[in-house]
């Protein structure tokens, strides 16, 4: 099940490590993948792990030309775009009262609009394909929201209703849009924080535990395998039970 | 009828699967050939790659027949 021979899959934030994770998963179940990021060097170094079938495209999200140049690279690199992973995003936590127009702006432009417009680039290859799989990184704070997070929230919300509607429309040409929204993941960003954080963060965690990336990255191979045809428009919650929804 | 014209038609019975002689001078691809939006927009992605040329937005939506197509296309080669 899930093998992805033969696929080409285009991963941002490949440098992060729910991105790194996602990428091992599709390349290990075959696909060809490119890594994309801003920064070369853990690219390169995920590249080299991988071996055979891994390419590295650089990309700045918060610049439009340079998101535009993306799924043209990474085809000319792969043969097509298969398989799109919207996992890069960046966080600018404030209170609301104290939220600047550049704070909002940065987080919408490079979570929502980079995934409007990657999602855009590869959706004429994939309709003469008739084939397609589009996962968009989503949070948990996207459906319950977060205090500090509104723009952070708002992105990933708005990320929700994107892939329902562009699901509908392309359904019929065999390209399914769905997400996947982890909830309290191990990552180096979580790492950074204290043992009486984390346990306050996970009394709200029925499983008790942080999630991983490797579960991330499953819930997206399953989304991206032919197996998954019939599901699209949907949100896969991988969260540890935080909410059921 | 032309070799624009051929080819046009050839596209537009392959990619909605109607008979050839519905596709009239006057046949609307939505109205009269069961094309939804979608097909639409594959139609002219259809006729940019075969006739390498650029259709914009604002040019595809006057694009409404199959004579429309046929007129453009011809002006634009």
């Amino acid at each position: 099940m899930f093998d992805l021979s033969g696929k080409n899959a285009l991963v941002t934030g490949a440098s992060g490590g729910i991105g790194g994770d996602i990428a091992r998963a599709l390349h290990k179940a075959g696909a060809v993948v490119t890594l994309s990021g801003t920064r070369l060097a853990p690219l390169e170094a995920l590249a080299e792990e991988l071996g055979e079938r891994a390419h590295v495209v650089t990309c700045d999200l918060s610049d439009a030309a340079s998101v535009e140049a993306l799924p043209k690279a990474a085809a000319e690199k792969m043969g097509s775009v298969d398989v799109l992973v919207n996992n890069a995003g960046i966080t600018r936590d404030n209170l609301f009262m104290r939220m600047s127009d550049e704070e909002w702006q940065s987080v919408l432009d490079v979570n929502l609009t980079s995934t409007f417009r990657l999602c855009r680039g590869v959706l004429r290859g994939m309709m003469k394909a008739r084939w397609g799989r589009i996962v968009n990184i989503s949070s948990v704070v996207g459906a319950t929201g977060n205090p500090g997070q509104g723009n952070y929230a708002a992105s990933k919300a708005g990320m929700v209703g994107m892939s329902k509607s562009l699901a509908a429309e392309v359904a019929s040409r065999g390209i399914t849009v769905n997400c996947v929204a982890p909830g309290f993941i191990t990552t180096a960003m979580t790492d950074k924080l204290n043992d009486e954080q984390k346990a306050r963060i996970l009394t709200q965690v029925p499983a008790g535990r942080m999630g991983t990336s490797g579960e991330i990255a499953a819930a997206v191979l399953y989304l991206a395998s032919a197996e998954a045809g019939y599901v699209t428009g949907t949100t896969l919650h991988v969260n540890g039970g935080m909410a059921m929804i | 009828m032309s070799d624009i014209a051929d080819r046009v038609k050839k596209i537009v019975v392959e990619h909605l699967g109607v008979e050839e002689d519905k596709v009239t001078e006057s046949a609307s691809f939505i109205d009269d050939l069961g094309a939804d939006s979608l097909d639409t927009v594959e139609l002219v992605m259809a006729f940019e790659e075969e006739f390498g040329i650029e259709i914009p937005d604002d040019a595809a939506e006057t694009i409404q027949t199959f004579g429309d197509a046929v007129k453009f296309i011809s002006g634009a080669v």
